[in-house]
This record gives structure tokens, C-alpha cells and sequence, in this order.
């Protein structure tokens, strides 16, 4: 059968021959016509004058549009409650904003021009720390949203010890390879193409066709592949498709965007920076009773999708570890700074670091090993869950850690039933040989006084679904055309995760054919309406689930077809290895095909799912948020040179849990380039603004993600594959960001080479540069 | 102007605006949109294209910031050039399928002509081939498996048989237009040797030189300036020579870091490793030792080494020439001793002992901008410190000496003490700044920490992160 197959991705062959085409790549007529944005210069304040009459004169400039040139909305927000305007009509809020689009005959034309404005400004006080924005109380939502179970303060005062400290957590650029980029064909009658580089093509058409002032209807979104997008693409891109949507209204030619890389990090938005003050009540043995946690999320000026990502940052506050009494606190601090957006883990991987953090506290405090510590606070394992893992080891007759029952209660009130991190986690330990290492590390770190080691595991548990339980649905539509070829098509989108491969391979297994019968195609808001971002680690799922319901739309309608004409039950025809069985009887799918064509029997169908069980009330944190958890964990070891803070990872293991997996190695695939970029995020990705809210880390000169030498040295990557208890497709699970939290292994491994130089608690902040790990250097030595 | 070379074996003739990048040039006007722009200032490589000039192995170069007059003359190989004539895939093409090396594939394209052109040339350490070639996907973990399993495969006979310079109609039409060119007067020149460039520079001396353009290129695509006048330096051939004299070695101005790091890593291996660290390969295989030293940057690698070996610069002034220790080249931020008319020859390197060791500190290692690049030269004998010359980048406005802590060095016992007592000093030498590659304190301590490490190393102590294996 096609799924559970390590195919390549379907545009493997077309990636190394340059064929694969992207929204730059597409051939365009002549009279194409390049768009940039001017930006403003201040971060914070209001337009006083706008002089773009050396703009209008540059060579190739064919218009100049500003806020008021605009034919209807000005509002590229994907937040039905916030208005975020694609061009300046006044107010400034951040170096970078888009105040005038030039349209000019080549990208460089319009590039240059944009840089002639003259434009005076009334600025005032920028606010850009988490600091300044606490200060002046500058925030979304009336005041910070608090999930709370038990009387965490009680519990806390109660406890033998307290631990208690706070973590600064650095943003993240996408640095997708492709920048945004979106091109807008007009088409008769007023209506509009365009083909763009979007998670979101949806939203795309939504915001196209109100920045028209037209029904959906007369936009049409087509999204091939993007060139990467993380979650950076699924709201940044609106602005670009407007301003080509509008600006080709305007001159009537096809009008194509692209932002400049330096534009790119300038413009849009990156993961959110956070603060997380911690507070934990615990005994002896670190086990916690009570604790507390201030989330400072930096939301950057517009709304964007702050709210769920802070949501999430909550929900993934407990990670692994049941809190027997506990209170997060949010707030959503506004800044005059990009706004922060969508990035893998949506907010999990800052919550996640966050009760992380805490645990290595913890362990330092209590002095006893993280993993034990780890262990002892876990949830409770589901039953069953040590036959799970097919080559999990027997359980030892009393679990290392000794550990009791804890408990199944998140915090949001929701019980995890499918708990598999104590099996998990000790065949990890067991394979990754963990509890030696930590020795050999000890004995390396005592013979070496410059040079010091650390070695940390960490599991992951994250939530899958959209929290905003109405976006858990989609779409399909499948053809099988009289030849015996299948065209598929869905709501997803393929930004390099290989989506449409595992998706293809569904389709393929229900009709019992081979890959190479099904076309993969764009995805098109003309095919499939009304879909979901393609986001939250759910296109397999929720697309898969789509595609497999068409396809058994049709499916059965050949089963009943073959049935009656061999007097056999439908239930009995089988579509496996190309052909369709009945009985003793099997017949070529493509015959099967023709001859229901030739009997009138139709061939397409649309496919719907939506995810069940889940219901959740974001303002009170109650309900079931997830259908499933998708589990990890991670041992990284690393070194660190105590004289500079320069470090390296040295050797990662992971085992992750993709379910029944769709296809291992996309899974694989998935799972070593979100640890990777994990660790970047932790380690060399530093986001630096100057006093005057320009980010000076604006190009990949000064922004500098992982390069090929930062991957581990030895780089073991296993899946735990036990089919998902949700009843998902062929019982994988979602597998798109919960690797990401993986690479918070890296980060504690610096934390505990760190820790080997002195008695103090590192506290190490994020990202842990060299500059960071010699300053927590010296605080564990002070 | 107008320019012949050749693309994926085809002769080609192009006329062009002096700065219109290779890359612009393929993806908006030849057609061919394989190579990917993805950040067009030569850090990221998806634009990545194999570069052959005659008699010479195969470069891979950053097509964004390379200009098209770079190319007259040479073969540019593009990923639509990289299969075999009936479509063939070239074995990393092909092991980059079966190992899963490409996801979002929009790197794709640059990282299979990087490792194209390493396998051309025999080079298996993938982690420096690929530190110019930027992946948001894979963690390249299946990248270099890719890269592993395509080693084993010869070198298609497409690209080994390397039929493009045989063919004579293609020669002459270049040489022709060399000719020409070396008689235009005006705005644009290609002067083919150093001669004919002192000569057109004394005529035009605010002129913009252009050797390798991995700096100037950036003028151009993230500063939007139009550069005039400007010569190419490409055809100035005596520029590039390595010259080996009884006093040591001299190396000409249009020198490639490349080309220069074997002749730096056997006389000084410390120096060697700094340069492997410079950049990238696609970087390296452009930039040019002249053009490192010439735009005075504060933070370029080769200053600090060189000043640290006793470096001496040669300058030319049409037919004047003189020769200066490089450090006294370097006057203050933006600002050097170099006249009108006046460019780099050449820098000659004096035959020493190896006593020379350079610490290169960034956020990543590979292929960053030194936060701090510390180089000391530092002889120890019986005991007690002979000489001590010590240079940095990053640590001031200019590549700077430390003659405060070389003088509380030298005649000391090479000890702990004397290197503690020495610390202080740093703070008389650089008064460094803060900016988004570190802060001015952590500039200061990592500098003095430098010395400690270096003490620490000829005392036999571990102190490599680098050379730290699982």
C-alpha cells in the first residue's frame, strides 16, 4: 500500500533541476509591472508630510499609491477584530510600516524609487520592550487573560522549597528561503488571479476581495509550493497579494511583489519574544506542588494572531509535567515593533521553555538528576502504553524515578489520555545510553578546565488542533478521469513539509493504485473553498481525512458498480495493486474506470472532515482544546568553551512520536530540520533592535540561523511508532511543529555545561549566545 | 558594454549595464529561473552557480552579487545545465532524491551546484562546502548524507570532458572583445593588467575597482548606488600571482582568499583555519586579499593576521610605487593611507617561525563576521616572551595592534601571572563598541580571554570547541 512508504517528495525530482516553480519563477507577460513598498523611518508617531514627487519622476515609475488612492478596504489584518492598515493613512507604529506602494516597470526600479520619499513625521516616545509596554500598560485585551486550576499560592506556601525565577526568551525570523512574494493577474470583468506565496490562500482571496471591494467570487488564489513559510506566511503575505491585487486594478497589468530579503525582515513578522517569571512550591524530591507563571508576550503593534498564540504559549505551559495547583497569567503586550506573528509551535515552544526551565531549576535546587526530577512529575501514562512502542524495553519491576501516580488534569482542564513520555523517555535514555553519558560527561568536565560538556533530555507534548475549534475542517476534491488517472486537489498547502506527497499516498492506498496515477495539484480557491490556514501541524490530518472521504465517495461508487455487474456485496470489491478484486474475479482499475464512465457513473467528488470531540472556551481556558498529543523527546549534548561562551552541539537523539507514520521519511525529514531550527532559535538566532525600534539583525549578514556545520555531529533520529489512539488518518499523527521543542534539549545542555563551572543556577536567558553563556558563566561562578 | 561567455555550453553574447548582476541578468532576461534569489548579498546561496575560467577547476560563486563583466571569458554552469545531455541527473542530483535532501527546494537548486562542484573537485569536507548554502528545512542532516552517498560516483563525463573552452570561435570572440574594451575610454574600463589599470586610474581616480565584488556587489543590490566610473580587475593576471622570495611570500592584490589559504595554511596552519572560517566557499572563491584589505572594513579577517605576521602593503600610483607596514595603512574608521589614483598591488608576508594563532569569535561559526578576531604572534623563548605582535578586528574603528598588551608581555616569563597581569591592558589598547554581534564589554572580556586561551593552549590544555568530537 502507498501510505507508510518513505517516498521522496513529490517535487524532489523537480527541486534539483531548478524546474519547480515559485511565484518569481512563474513566466509573466512583458508588461508586468513590479511593486515595493516605501517604509516609514520612525517606530513610532504620525505623518506630517508625504513629498513622492521624486518618487513619481524616478526612472520606470509607472504610479505612485498611497492610503487614499485606495479603491476600498485598507486593511490586511487577519483579525476580524482589529484593523491593520496595508498603507500608512497617518499613524506610524513601527520602523518598516508600508506608507506608499510604488508600481515601476522592474523590480529594481521600484526598489530604488521607493527609497526617494521625503516624508516629515510628529514622531513621539516609541514603546519596544516588554519593559516599556508594561510600563505604559500598552496591551491587547482589556488585561491578561489567566488560566488557573487548585490555589496555586497555597500549594506554594505550603511546599518545603521554593523556586523561582524568570527566563527572557528571544523572537525568531521565518527565514524562509523564498521571501514573500505574490503576483495579481487582472482578468475580465474586474475580476482577479493571483498566484502567491501563502499558507493561507483563503484568507488571501478574503483579503483581496475586500481590498477590491469585490465578493470572494471574483477572486481566485492558486498557491503551487512555497519556498518555506513556518507560520511566516500564513497572515504576512496579505499585504503583498493586496497591494498587486489593487495596484493591477489600477494600471490593468499583472503586477508582481516581491520583497527584497532585507525588506522582508524588516517588514514583517517574526516568532513572539517572551518573559516568563516562574514561581514553583516543591518538596524534596522536586516534585511540584503548586506554581505560578507570568507569560509577557511581546504581540509587536497589531493584533495579527497574538491572542491564540499566547493561548498556546498557556496550553503548553504544563508541557509534560502535571501541575497539581496552577495559574498562568498572560499579557499581551504591545509594542512599536513588527508584529509578531505565526511561527512553528504558535506560542507552544515559549510556554514549553518556560515549565523547562523551571524543571532544570528545579533539579539544580534539589540536586538530584533532570530526568528522575522529569520523571517524577510527568502525567500519568496512559494504560496501555508500554506495549505501545514496539521495541519499547520491559519496564523495570519499580519505575528509576520511583514514580507514583500523578495525575491526568491539564491545567485547561483537559485529561491526557494518551501519555506516553515515561515509556518514551526511558527508551530514549536507554538507547541514547543517557545515564552513562551524564557520567562520562562529569569525568570529561573534571579533566578539562577550559572546555565543559552538558548533556540534557527533554520531552515534548504538544497539543494538535486549532484552537479556534471552527478552523478544524477540510476540504477535497478528486477527479478520476476516464483513463484511469486521478487528479487530486485540497485545502492544504505544500510549503517543503510534503504535505502533498503524504496526501497523494492516502488517495493512492484507497483506490489501491500506485502514486504515479495521481496528479498533485496547486492548491486553488476555485477547487476547494473556504479552507484553513495551513497551519497547527494539521494538514495531514485534517486534509488527509478530506481526500480520503472523496475518494471513498468515489471509491464506492465503483464497488457498487463492480458489484452488480459480478452479483456480489460492494463491500466485498477490494481496490489493491492497481486492479479491482471481486470475489476470484480482479479486473484493471483503469478498465474498471472506463467501463463506470461509459455507464454514466460520476467520476469527481468533494471530500469534508472535521475534526471531532473538541470544543474549547479560550476566556475561561476549559474544555478540550486537542484532539491528541504528539509526543518527543530529545537528549543533546554539547560543549562550551568557558572563555568566549562558544559552544557546539555534539551528538542529538531524539525519538518522536508521528504515530502510524504516513510516510517516515517526510516524518524524519520533519523531525531534523525542526530540531535544528529549534536549536538555531536557542542558540545563534538573536534578534537585536536598536533605542530607536529598527532591527539592526535585517539580512542573513547579521542574522544568522543554523548553518550546515551547527548540525549535530552525530545526529540519531528514531520514530516511536505506535499508531495514534484518536482515530486520525491511518492513525498518524500531525508531525509539522511539534519537533521544533525538540532543540530545547540543546538549550539546557548549554545550561547544564554552564552549571558545571560553579554552584549557582545558570538562569540562562534565550537565545544562549556566546555572549549569554559567558555571563551566565560568571553568575554560577559569582 | 558587451561581454562574451559561456552559459551551460552555449556561447553568449550580452550586452549589459556594467553592475547587472548575473543573477538579475538569468532569472529576468536569459529565461532561466532554476537559481533562486535568496537574499541577494552572498550569504545565502540559492543562487549559487558553477563558475569555470579557462585552465582553472570549477568555482561555485554567488550569482546575486556577481557583475556580468565578472564572467567574460569564463563558463558559467546554471542547475539547468547540471544533467547530462539526454537528461541524465548528475549523481547529487540524484542522491539528493533518494536521500530526501530537498523539502521546501527552493535552496535546492544552489546546494546541489555546491556540491556539484565539490564533487567535481574532489573536496569531501561537506560542513565547509556547504557553509555558504543556507537550509531552513532539513537541518541538512540529509543533505550531507546525500552529498556522502553521491562521493562514491565519477564525475560525469559532461562535466569532466569540460568541452566549452575547445571551442575557438568562442576564444576569439571573447579575446576580440577584451581588445575592444581595453581601448574604451570612458566610464567602464577592463583593464588586463596592472599596467593599463595605473595607468586609466591615474585618469580616473575616483573610480570604483572591482576585483571579487563579494563587498561592492552589496553597494549595488542593498544600497541601490550606481557605481561610475568603475574598472573590472578580472583581466590584470599579474595581479594574481603568489610569489615565493628568499624574505617570504608576496601576494598580489587579486589574489582569491581560496587561493591564498593553502600557501597562508602551510607556512601558518592557525591562519589557515581562520581563512577556512572566512566567509564561505562561494564568498572566497571571489573575494580577493586586495579588495579585503583596500575597503578598510574594521572587521575583515585577513587585517589582524596579516598585521600580526608583520605584513607589509604595496601600493601603486601610476608608475610610483611604495610599501608600508599594513597596520600604518589603516587610519581610521572609513579613512586609509592610500592616495588618489592609488590601489593595492600586492602584500608580502615575511618568512617567519610558526608562532602565530588566530581566534575567529562569532555567533555562528561558519560563515559570519567576526564579533572578534583575535591573531597573536606571540615567541616564546626559555621561557619568557622574545616577541609579541598582536593585532584584532572588531575590537576598534580599524584592524588595530595591541602594543599596550604587547608590551606587558614582552621580556616576561610566559606564565599565568604575566598573562593576568596583561589583561588590564586591553582596555588601554580598544575602546570597542557595542552593536547587534556583541556588546562593547563582552568585546573587551572575550579579547582578554583570547590571551588566556592561547597561554592555555601551549600549556597543553584543551581549549578548541572546534576540535571537541563526541
Amino acid at each position: 500500500m502507498s501510505v507508510a512508504r518513505p517516498l521522496p517528495h513529490d517535487a524532489a525530482r523537480l527541486h534539483v533541476t531548478g524546474q519547480a516553480r515559485y511565484v518569481d519563477d512563474i513566466p509573466v507577460p512583458a508588461d508586468c509591472l513590479h511593486l515595493a513598498f516605501g517604509q516609514s523611518t520612525i517606530a513610532a508617531g504620525r505623518i506630517g508630510e508625504l513629498d513622492l514627487d521624486a518618487v513619481r519622476t524616478a526612472p520606470g515609475v509607472v504610479s505612485v499609491i498611497t492610503a487614499s488612492d485606495l479603491p476600498a478596504e485598507n486593511d490586511v489584518s487577519p483579525a476580524p477584530i482589529f484593523h491593520e492598515e496595508m498603507l500608512s493613512s497617518g499613524e506610524i507604529q513601527y520602523v518598516g510600516q508600508p506608507v506608499f506602494l510604488v508600481v515601476a516597470t522592474s523590480h529594481l526600479a521600484a526598489r530604488k524609487a521607493a527609497r526617494l520619499a521625503r516624508i516629515t513625521y510628529e514622531e513621539r516616545p516609541a514603546i519596544l520592550t516588554i519593559d516599556d509596554a508594561i510600563a505604559a500598560d500598552w496591551r491587547f485585551e482589556e488585561g491578561p487573560r489567566i488560566y488557573e486550576r487548585g490555589d496555586p499560592e497555597a500549594a506554594i506556601t505550603a511546599a518545603e522549597r521554593v523556586v523561582e525565577g524568570a527566563i527572557e526568551i528571544g523572537g525568531q525570523e521565518h527565514f524562509y528561503l523564498e521571501g514573500q512574494a505574490a503576483l495579481a493577474m487582472p482578468q475580465e470583468g474586474g475580476d482577479m488571479v493571483v498566484h502567491c506565496s501563502s499558507q493561507h490562500p483563503t484568507e488571501i482571496q478574503h483579503k483581496v476581495a475586500e481590498a477590491l471591494g469585490r465578493p470572494m467570487h471574483s477572486v481566485r488564489v492558486e498557491v503551487r509550493r512555497m519556498g518555506g513559510a513556518f507560520g511566516g506566511k500564513e497572515s504576512q503575505g496579505n499585504a503583498l497579494a493586496c497591494a498587486c491585487a489593487v495596484a493591477a486594478r489600477t494600471t490593468g497589468k499583472p503586477c508582481k511583489m516581491r520583497y527584497d530579503r532585507d525588506d522582508d525582515m524588516t517588514i514583517t513578522g517574526k516568532r513572539h519574544d517572551f518573559r516568563i517569571a516562574y514561581r514553583a512550591g516543591i518538596d524534596a524530591t522536586g516534585r511540584i506542588a503548586g506554581i505560578t507563571f507570568e507569560q509577557y508576550c511581546r504581540c509587536g503593534w497589531s493584533l495579527d494572531l497574538s491572542l491564540p498564540v499566547a493561548d498556546r504559549a498557556m496550553l503548553h505551559a504544563d508541557n509534560a509535567y502535571f501541575l497539581p495547583a496552577v495559574r498562568i497569567t498572560s499579557h499581551r503586550l504591545r509594542t512599536n515593533t513588527q508584529s509578531a506573528t505565526a511561527y512553528r509551535g504558535f506560542g507552544g515552544p515559549q510556554g514549553m521553555l518556560g515549565i523547562e526551565r523551571v524543571l532544570d531549576h528545579i533539579a539544580h535546587t534539589v540536586g538530584r538528576e533532570p530526568l528522575e526530577v522529569r520523571r517524577r512529575n510527568f502525567y500519568e501514562e496512559a494504560p496501555g502504553t508500554e506495549a505501545g512502542g514496539p521495541s519499547a524495553p520491559p519496564r523495570p519491576p519499580e519505575d528509576i524515578s520511583g514514580q507514583k501516580k500523578t495525575g491526568t488534569l491539564t491545567p485547561y482542564h483537559m485529561d491526557v489520555e494518551d501519555f506516553c513520555l515515561s515509556a518514551l523517555s526511558e527508551q530514549l535514555a536507554e538507547s541514547s545510553k543517557y545515564l552513562t553519558r551524564k557520567s562520562v560527561v562529569a569525568e570529561w568536565n573534571a579533566a578539562n578546565p577550559i572546555l565543559k560538556k552538558g548533556l540534557s533530555l527533554t520531552p515534548v507534548k504538544f497539543g494538535i488542533s486549532f484552537t479556534l475549534t471552527h478552523l478544524n475542517q477540510a476540504g477535497a476534491l478528486v477527479h478520476v478521469y476516464n483513463d484511469g488517472s486521478i487528479h487530486l486537489n485540497h485545502g492544504g498547502t505544500e510549503m517543503g513539509q510534503g504535505l502533498f506527497q503524504k496526501v497523494a499516498q492516502v488517495a493512492a492506498a484507497r483506490f489501491g493504485v500506485d502514486t504515479d496515477r495521481v496528479k498533485i495539484t496547486a492548491t486553488d480557491t476555485g477547487k476547494v473553498p473556504n479552507t484553513s490556514a495551513t497551519a497547527a501541524s494539521s494538514g495531514s490530518d485534517l486534509n488527509g481525512m478530506a481526500v480520503q472521504a472523496a475518494c471513498d465517495t468515489i471509491r464506492d461508487r465503483l464497488a457498487e458498480f463492480v458489484s452488480e455487474r459480478f452479483q456480489a456485496p460492494p463491500e466485498k470489491v477490494r481496490f489493491a495493486g492497481g486492479m479491482v478484486h471481486v470475489g476470484d474475479e480482479a479486473l484493471p482499475f483503469d478498465q474498471v474506470v472506463l467501463e463506470a464512465y461509459q455507464a454514466r457513473i460520476s467520476l469527481s467528488a468533494t471530500g469534508f472532515y472535521k475534526t471531532p470531540d473538541i470544543s474549547w472556551d479560550r476566556i475561561n481556558g476549559a474544555g478540550r482544546p486537542f484532539f491528541y498529543f504528539a509526543y518527543g523527546a530529545a537528549v543533546t549534548e554539547v560543549v562550551v568553551d568557558t572563555l568566549t561562551g562558544e559552544n557546539r552541539i555534539l551528538r542529538t537523539d531524539i525519538l518522536h512520536d508521528a504515530g502510524s507514520s504516513l510516510n517516515p521519511a517526510l516524518d524524519i525529514g520533519q523531525i531534523e530540520g525542526g530540531y535544528v531550527q529549534g536549536a538555531g532559535w536557542l542558540t545563534t538566532e538573536e534578534l537585536v533592535w536598536d533605542g530607536r525600534g529598527r532591527l539592526t539583525t535585517h539580512a542573513p549578514s547579521t542574522y544568522k540561523i543554523p548553518a550546515c556545520s551547527d548540525r549535530p555531529d552525530i545526529f540519531n533520529v528514531a520514530l516511536w511508532d505506535a499508531p495514534n489512539r484518536a482515530d486520525t488518518i491511518y492513525r498518524s499523527k500531525a508531525v509539522g511543529e511539534p519537533p521544533f521543542m525538540l532543540g530545547i534539549s540543546a538549550f539546557l545542555a548549554l545550561s547544564d555545561a554552564v552549571a558545571a563551572c560553579g554552584p549557582g543556577y545558570p538562569a540562562l536567558d534565550a537565545p544562549a549566545t556566546p555572549e549569554r553563556i559567558l555571563a551566565a558563566i560568571a553568575r554560577v561562578r559569582a | 558594454m558587451e561581454i562574451t561567455f559561456l552559459l551551460n555550453g552555449e556561447t553568449v553574447e550580452v550586452q549589459t549595464a556594467p553592475t547587472r548582476t548575473l543573477l538579475d541578468w538569468l532569472r529576468e532576461e536569459s529565461g532561466l529561473s532554476g537559481t533562486k534569489e535568496g537574499c541577494n548579498e552572498g550569504d545565502c546561496g540559492a543562487c549559487t552557480v558553477m563558475v569555470t575560467a579557462p585552465g582553472e577547476a570549477p568555482r561555485s560563486l554567488n550569482a546575486c552579487i556577481l557583475f556580468l563583466p565578472q564572467l567574460a571569458g569564463k563558463a558559467v554552469r546554471t542547475v539547468e545545465g547540471l544533467q547530462g545531455p539526454d537528461g541524465t541527473l548528475h549523481p547529487v542530483q540524484e542522491a539528493m532524491i533518494t536521500h530526501h535532501g530537498s523539502q521546501c527546494g527552493f535552496c535546492t537548486p544552489g546546494i546541489v551546484m555546491s556540491l556539484a562542484t565539490g564533487h567535481t573537485n574532489g573536496q569531501t569536507d561537506h560542513d565547509d562546502l556547504l557553509a555558504g548554502n543556507l537550509c531552513r528545512c532539513t537541518g541538512y542532516a540529509p543533505i550531507v548524507r546525500s552529498a556522502e552517498a553521491a562521493g562514491s560516483a565519477p564525475v560525469p563525463e559532461w562535466i569532466s570532458g569540460a568541452p566549452e573552452f575547445s571551442d575557438a570561435a568562442f576564444t576569439g570572440r571573447h579575446q576580440e572583445r577584451q581588445r575592444s574594451s581595453a581601448q574604451e575610454e570612458g566610464a567602464v574600463a577592463r583593464p588586463s593588467s596592472s599596467d593599463e589599470l595605473a595607468a586609466w586610474y591615474m585618469a580616473h581616480p575616483d573610480a570604483t575597482l572591482v576585483a571579487g565584488a563579494t563587498d561592492v556587489g552589496l553597494w549595488v543590490t542593498k544600497g541601490l548606488r550606481e557605481l561610475s566610473p568603475l574598472a573590472f580587475l578580472a583581466g590584470c593576471e599579474d595581479l594574481r600571482q603568489i610569489e615565493t622570495t628568499e624574505d617570504g611570500v608576496r601576494i598580489g592584490a587579486m589574489v582569491t582568499i581560496d587561493d591564498m589559504r593553502p600557501v597562508m595554511a602551510e607556512r601558518h596552519p592557525s591562519f589557515g583555519e581562520l581563512l577556512r572560517r572566512f566567509a564561505s566557499v562561494q564568498v572566497r572563491g571571489a573575494a580577493t586579499i586586495g579588495g579585503n584589505i583596500a575597503n578598510g572594513s574594521p572587521i575583515g579577517d585577513c587585517p589582524p593576521a596579516l598585521i600580526a605576521l608583520g605584513a607589509t602593503l604595496h601600493l601603486r600610483k601610476g608608475d610610483t610605487r611604495r610599501s608600508l607596514p599594513l597596520e600604518d595603512f589603516f587610519v581610521a574608521y572609513g579613512k586609509q593611507d592610500r592616495r588618489q589614483g592609488e590601489f593595492v598591488e600586492a602584500v608580502s608576508i615575511p618568512n617567519q617561525p610558526d608562532t602565530l594563532r588566530c581566534y575567529k569569535l562569532s555567533k555562528r561559526f561558519d560563515q559570519d563576521i567576526s564579533a572578534v578576531c583575535g591573531c597573536f604572534n606571540i615567541n616564546v623563548a626559555n621561557g619568557s616572551v622574545a616577541t609579541a605582535r598582536i593585532a584584532f578586528g572588531g575590537m576598534a574603528a580599524t584592524p588595530k595592534r595591541a602594543r599596550a598588551v604587547e608590551e606587558a608581555l614582552v621580556g616576561r616569563t610566559w606564565s599565568d601571572e604575566t598573562v593576568s597581569a596583561a589583561l588590564p591592558a586591553f582596555a588601554e589598547d580598544y575602546t570597542p563598541i557595542s552593536d547587534m554581534r556583541a556588546s562593547a564589554e563582552y568585546r573587551l572580556e572575550a579579547a582578554g580571554n583570547m590571551l588566556r586561551r592561547f597561554h592555555a593552549e601551549t600549556t597543553g590544555l584543551a581549549t578548541d570547541v572546534l576540535a571537541v568530537r563526541p
